[in-house]
């Protein structure tokens, strides 16, 4: 396979480009219909929508784990199946390996790409110090927090240094306060880092905190209903939560996603 | 550790009681010893003919222990194959549950018709009663990973053989240990089977079950009630062993097996 310079980008090309895209289940449930978005380099775009809107199964296209029915998906330019190298996938719930220690989780990327091991111990330890996690190195995660878990696993995506991160609810299981201490720490990451990122989420508040754009999705079947820009000041920290400005972008979004509902409503679809 | 030394000494006491109340009532009772022997004279027996008995015990362990690693062997191979292949596990599946179903004291004689007499048939029969748990317990284990750390290890180009040792494999380990402590109980006692059938061609040289047999035959009852004893007690011990090895491999990190660890 071929390795890519992950700083170098293919002048012109969108990092994600969808061009009508369907996906249809072997059941013959339609998820999506007729998607077509480009993300450029460099944006935080939340999918926003009711469960059953092919949210997840738009990430799971973009990462190549399932083909679209028709229309084309392109990561860089490639196929996503030849894009993995680019990309990390942060899931729902931690997923982490409870047989491993914590730096055997987060190492377990390069392990797997056969990375020498004493490159890969110095990366490990290098990541763990920046996450914050040097202190429960040697620990299982049974014995971490649901907050820590999913530390581990930001860490464990981050140490493959993707330029594409896909995010699937990452932070639905947790408390508020761990959630909002989480999303500023995955701002920080975004912005060092310079990632581009499609994020999955149920939650308005923390779609408006993070993204540059929000696309907010249709049920049955899956299709974009509205593509709303977000532009608040950066850096985002705590006190932009505190701000009117995000307020009042809080309450747009969320007018738009009940108009959504209720269309669908009057469509005679599920509410 | 101290409420277990309390559990420990409470069975004790049990015990002793319970053995006082079965003296008792022989000696009150004039229970005839071909019928029911005392416990003072099933420990004279032991202690006359303990030579004896530690030849048939180590030999029963032998046999069961040679069926019991070889199941995990032939067990594990088996359900990674399964886990691999789905089409063969569909097929061949089936075929697992007869083994279990399978009455073993009927297939015993046509094993030493196959194999003939002596330890080898009887480690077999041990093995085929032990064989079903292992491969049902890890079959479930290595099929039951979350389909979100399969993807996982999809994202990182991860190899089938590296999804099977890295992921499926670590993830079937309660499963199999599960397996091992159900075939560890079962081990012993399709020991002792087998040797109903095929001991040994010689008198006084066979394992438990031969010995069994024997005294039965012979009306030794006392010498009978020691066996019994001794086969109860080796069966205890595959037991505790398997959940010692489970114990030891899974302490760490399984949610089951939790040791209290500082916080």
């Amino acid at each position: 396979m071929v390795r890519l310079d992950p700083n170098e980008s293919k002048s012109g090309l969108p990092e994600i480009a969808l061009e009508g895209v369907s996906k249809q289940f072997r059941n013959g449930a339609l998820a999506l219909k007729d998607i077509s978005m480009r993300v450029e380099k460099g944006e935080f775009v939340s999918l926003l929508g009711q469960s059953g809107c092919g949210k997840s199964t738009l990430l799971r296209l973009v990462s190549g784990l399932t083909p679209a029915s028709s229309g084309s998906v392109a990561v860089n330019g490639m196929t996503p199946a030849n894009a993995r190298d680019l990309i990390s996938f942060i899931f729902q719930d931690a997923t982490l390996l409870p047989w491993r220690t914590v730096e055997q989780n987060v190492g377990l990327g390069l392990e797997l790409e056969r990375v020498a091991q004493n490159l890969r111990r110095e990366r490990v330890d290098a990541m763990l110090e920046l996450v914050g996690l040097s202190q429960v190195a040697r620990r299982y995660p049974r014995q971490l927090s649901g907050g820590m878990k999913m530390r581990v696993s930001i860490a464990r995506a981050l140490i493959s240094r993707p330029r594409i991160v896909l995010l699937d609810e990452p932070f639905a299981a947790l408390d508020e306060m761990s959630r909002d201490r989480l999303n500023e720490e995955l701002l920080r990451l975004y912005l060092e880092q310079h990632w581009t990122v499609l994020f999955v989420t149920h939650s308005i508040a923390e779609a408006v905190f993070l993204s540059t754009r929000m696309v907010i999705l249709g049920a049955h079947p899956g299709r974009i209903a509205h593509v709303v820009p977000i532009d608040l000041p950066w850096p985002r920290t705590a006190e932009t939560r505190l701000t009117s400005a995000y307020e009042e972008q809080v309450v747009r979004v969320s007018r738009l996603l009940r108009s959504v509902q209720s269309a669908q409503a009057d469509e005679g679809g599920v509410a | 550790m101290k409420r277990h030394l309390w559990l420990v000494l409470n069975s004790a006491i049990v015990l002793a009681c319970l053995l006082a109340i079965w003296q008792t009532a022989v000696l009150l009772l004039h229970i005839p010893k071909y019928i029911l022997p005392g416990p003072l004279l099933v420990a004279e027996a032991v202690q006359t003919r303990f030579p004896e008995l530690m030849h048939s015990l180590l030999l029963t362990t032998e046999a069961a222990a040679i069926g019991l690693v070889s199941s995990i062997v032939v067990g594990v191979a088996i359900a990674l194959v399964f886990a691999q292949w789905r089409w063969l596990r569909q097929l061949l599946y089936p075929y697992t549950i007869l083994l279990q179903t399978v009455p073993i004291v009927a297939i015993a004689p046509l094993v030493i018709m196959w194999v003939g007499n002596g330890i080898y048939s009887v480690a077999i029969i041990a093995f085929v009663i032990c064989l079903a748990p292992i491969i049902a317990n890890t079959t479930q284990g290595l099929i039951s990973v979350e389909e979100n750390l399969v993807h996982l290890f999809l994202m990182h180009n991860a190899t089938p053989l590296q999804i099977l040792f890295k992921l499926r494999f670590p993830h079937a380990m309660p499963h199999l240990f599960l397996g091992i402590r159900i075939s560890a109980g079962i081990a012993v006692m399709g020991a002792i089977i087998g040797e109903f059938f095929a001991g040994s061609s010689r008198v006084g040289q066979g394992g438990l079950g031969y010995a069994i047999t024997y005294s039965s035959n012979q009306l030794e009852i006392d010498y009978l009630f020691a066996l019994v004893l001794a086969a109860t007690v080796l069966g205890f011990l595959f037991f505790f062993l398997g959940m010692f090895l489970e114990w030891y491999f899974l302490h760490n990190w399984h949610e089951s097996k939790r040791s209290d660890l500082p916080d």
